[in-house]
């Protein structure tokens, strides 16, 4: 019975105007199921507003032995971070 | 003294807590650890529930007895709980059965409760039937994939509903304390929740592809304190701890 369910990642949204931040992983027999599951076992102390569910095997992710083209080429370009801005006190979540 | 609304109470808080001491029993045994959690949600739910009800019902006693006292100290002649949820967990399908059948009851219940003339019973239930919607939907999504699953979650869910049938007419049974409270607009007369009851689960039931389990002989007893055998197993467990050492925290 364990192995025939499904692996699902789970995102949750703390505020509104906030992202869905993934927040780990549960088995569920279905998407309906996953949601709930991830309401019982990742939002019990009042962590989300919303929360949404995707199939773990959707999931198309970067392989590490890319990891050096990927990401090296970020590292000296310093012209890309808005360090050059002042950030009014009134922004927040930048 | 045990006035009806003293009684009332207690009938409220004992099918809370004795449900969630056995929904408690779930823990470690699920199917899967997210069940695991999920019946622990439910069953605390139920604790805090027992918790504020008994606490009512002891204030309103005035001999001196808190929420722990009641759930500790009583014998099982003394519980008003409603013979269905003392019955054993049985397997997976039979909880979901007695959750379908239970949590659609309360819904209606705590549902109309919240307009109680009194203030405490309607607080209760403004903050327990949000609590209790969610259970009823969980019951609700198991009863619909184990009936409409494979042919042995089929079977299964048949029997279940076949076990915990004959206790559910028990909820809907007038009696004397809640009687007395129905004119005052304390209490919810049980009858009238049958038809919303009826409609919802049987709603349930045909989406699932299940007939009506066959009507069998009501049994009842248990808000007399006329209970199965199983309640006192129940309670040996419960209260072994807080008699052996009186007071213990931890």
């Amino acid at each position: 019975m364990t192995s025939e369910w499904p692996l699902w990642e789970v995102f949750i949204r703390a505020r509104r105007g906030l992202s869905h931040i993934h927040v780990g992983s549960l088995h569920a027999p279905d998407a309906a199921m996953a949601v709930r599951n991830a309401r019982d076992v990742y939002t019990r102390r009042g962590e989300g507003v919303s929360i949404w569910v995707v199939p773990s095997d959707q999931i198309t992710a970067s392989s590490p032995d890319e990891k050096d083209a990927f990401f090296d080429p970020a590292g000296d370009k310093v012209y890309r971070h808005p360090t050059f801005y002042e950030v009014p006190a009134e922004a927040k979540h930048l | 003294m045990t006035t009806p609304r003293v009684a009332y109470a207690l009938a409220l808080g004992d099918d809370a807590l004795v449900l969630a001491q056995r929904l408690g029993e779930w823990v470690a045994r699920a199917p899967e650890l997210e069940e695991d959690v999920a019946l622990a949600n439910i069953a605390l739910d139920l604790l805090g529930q027992a918790r504020t009800l008994l606490r009512y019902a002891g204030d309103l006693e005035g001999a001196g007895r808190d929420e722990d006292a009641l759930a500790y100290w009583r014998d099982d002649r003394d519980f008003r709980n409603a013979l269905l949820v003392e019955l054993p967990n049985g397997d997976f399908a039979v909880t979901m059965a007695r959750q379908l059948v239970f949590a659609a009851y309360q819904y209606e219940l705590y549902d109309r409760l919240r307009a109680s003339s009194d203030d405490t019973l309607a607080a209760v239930a403004g903050k327990a039937v949000k609590e209790v919607h969610y259970h009823r939907d969980h019951a609700t999504q198991w009863v619909l994939r184990l009936g409409d699953g494979t042919d042995e979650s089929r079977r299964r869910m048949v029997a279940g509903l076949a076990t915990v049938w004959p206790y559910a007419d028990e909820l809907f049974q007038p009696d004397d304390a809640t009687a007395a409270l129905v004119a005052d607009g304390v209490a919810v007369d049980p009858p009238t929740l049958r038809e919303p009851w009826t409609s919802y689960v049987e709603g349930v039931l045909a989406e699932a592809g299940l007939e009506l389990p066959e009507a069998a002989a009501p049994r009842s007893g248990g808000r007399r304190g006329l209970h199965t055998e199983h309640l006192g197993f129940l309670l040996a467990e419960m209260q072994h701890l807080h008699r052996s050492h009186p007071g213990a925290t931890w």
